[in-house]
């Protein structure tokens, strides 16, 4: 199976959007152009996660779904805020192809359950956003890393995975945006138990990174955000159209960079699992 | 969209990317409608069922909106018919998923589990295989069926194409095979060409522009007169 190199684009209001352990979210731009453009270059997924759940809300996540499903041609996962049968309903009906469920499944975790016999478990990513404590203890967090649970997130990886989730989405939230490197440990020891894909994320800051979660951590797919937006935001035109006024936009209008990021595009980051012998699709 | 393009009525049974599929459509010059209606199938030049979704759910759900008929009349009447991933599983005659459950059997054959690792065992370049398989697998033309006679023709072998299914189809005629790919060890029927039915279990629509070259060919197809080549 190829490796799957999935760009992660966190969405608030109209505007994508980028922290540092989920904090401090910077306005980068629109996320419909961001996603028409990793599509174009290649990515074999895209996920997309709203930070304030605004499933109903001004400038739906409903209507960013439909923009993006109209224009690229790649599977689109889509998580924040989903709470029933209902609104994974919707959101499929507007284009994703998958949804990403956290904290509506640690409240009932028979949502798992109840939407992968209804939607089949191919369509249900369970998505662990946890924090390492150290020693080896890690706790699963929801409402976009605000809130503790108390749960082990490995413990809780094999729930999901029984309850009938057809992957798991893991995230760091220590090490997002960071640049730091995956969690290759906890990637580890859920990779080895499900019997499900993992997406590891949380922590790329360079190429090397990605093949070590695949080798190291046996991650079956990456997902990448801060690697590739702060990237690609060098080479796109910062005009009115470029995004939407609401949010810290004080970093774009600064023109500033990443300097904590070796960053790369898809293509470079292909090319280097290609040479580390990690078998991908072949960007476009 | 003008008058003249071909008429595509994606069923609707409650589940599923209809979404994805219809742009899919449309952006290779076909009408989409996505609709329940069997009276739509009826007056539509192609019938697309799509599929995510459990099969037993899914069987259900069409007879709940009385469209098992309706398919099956339009499978005999020899209107073009393209099922996608789950669409194609339901064609079969018979599923194992949760359970034995009768398809809409069209084509004659079962639907079967991709085979689970040991948990110990790793195959996949030092990774387990997981069920279910999700991702990009290249799609090889079958020693015995077809090819170049479907929609695939214009795609070279080997092309990369979305898979996600936990289940894949075992047609008893292996001359309907039209494409094959792998899961480990175990190669499995990826598309079945039989008479006016095209049917994949990779989703072209989320496959990128060689995904949408198999659109563009149906599209092909319908506009020169159907599938029955």
């Amino acid at each position: 199976m190829t490796v799957r190199i999935i760009p992660r684009l966190e969405i608030k209001g109209p505007n994508l959007v980028k922290g540092i352990r989920f904090e401090g979210l910077r306005v980068l731009g629109k996320p419909e152009a961001f996603a028409r453009h990793y599509y174009e270059a290649g990515a074999d997924e895209l996920i997309y996660v709203d930070a304030v759940a605004s499933l109903y809300g001004r400038n739906s996540l409903l209507d960013i779904v439909e923009r993006t499903a109209a224009e690229t041609f790649v599977p689109l996962t889509v998580g924040g805020g989903l709470r029933s049968l209902d609104d994974i309903r919707e959101v499929l009906r507007a284009g994703a192809d998958k949804v990403a469920i956290n904290t509506a499944a640690v409240q009932t975790p028979e949502l798992i359950r109840d939407a992968s016999r209804k939607f089949g478990s191919s369509t249900i990513v369970a998505n662990i956003e946890f924090i390492h404590h150290g020693d080896g203890k890690y706790e699963a967090y929801t409402d976009f890393g605000r809130e503790s649970t108390g749960l082990d997130a490995y413990e809780w990886a094999l729930r999901v995975a029984e309850l009938g989730a057809g992957e798991i989405l893991l995230n760091s939230i220590d090490r997002d945006g960071t640049g730091n490197g995956f969690d290759l440990e906890l990637t580890r020891k859920i990779a080895e138990a499900v019997p499900i894909p993992v997406i590891a994320g949380g922590g790329a800051g360079s190429v090397e990174h990605a093949s070590q979660v695949v080798r190291e951590g046996g991650a079956d797919a990456v997902s990448v955000a801060s690697l590739f937006h702060y990237n690609l935001i060098k080479t796109l035109p910062q005009d009115d159209e470029a995004f939407d006024g609401e949010g810290n936009t004080e970093f774009l209008r600064k023109g500033g960079g990443n300097t904590r990021l070796a960053d790369c595009s898809i293509s470079e980051l292909k090319a280097h699992l290609s040479a580390e012998a990690i078998a991908v699709r072949e960007a476009a | 969209m003008n008058g003249s393009a071909p008429l595509v009525a994606v069923v609707d049974y409650g589940l599923g990317n209809l979404y994805s599929i219809a742009r899919a459509c449309e952006h290779v010059g076909l009408e989409a409608k996505i609709t329940g209606e069997a009276s739509d199938l009826q007056s539509a030049d192609a019938v697309l069922l799509p599929g995510v979704g459990a099969f037993a759910d899914a069987m259900a759900a069409l007879k709940e909106r009385n469209l098992v008929a309706a398919l099956k009349e339009t499978a005999f009447a020899g209107k073009p018919m393209v099922g996608i991933c789950l669409g194609l599983q339901l064609m079969m005659s018979e599923s194992r998923e949760f359970g034995a459950h009768e398809g809409l059997g069209l084509i004659e054959g079962t639907v079967e589990r991709l085979p689970e690792d040991e948990p110990d065992a790793l195959h996949d370049q030092g990774r387990m295989l997981k069920v279910p398989q999700v991702g990009w697998r290249p799609v090889s033309q079958p020693s015995a069926g077809r090819w170049i006679e479907t929609p695939l023709a214009d795609t070279k072998p080997g092309t990369f194409q979305y898979f996600v299914h936990s289940y894949y189809v075992k047609p008893h005629d292996s001359s309907v095979v039209a494409a094959v790919s792998s899961f480990g060890d175990t190669e499995f029927c990826a598309a079945v060409k039989k008479d006016n039915i095209f049917a994949c279990q990779f989703h072209p629509e989320r496959s990128g522009p060689d995904g949408l070259a198999i659109y563009s060919n149906i599209a092909r197809w319908l506009s020169e007169g159907g599938f029955t080549q």
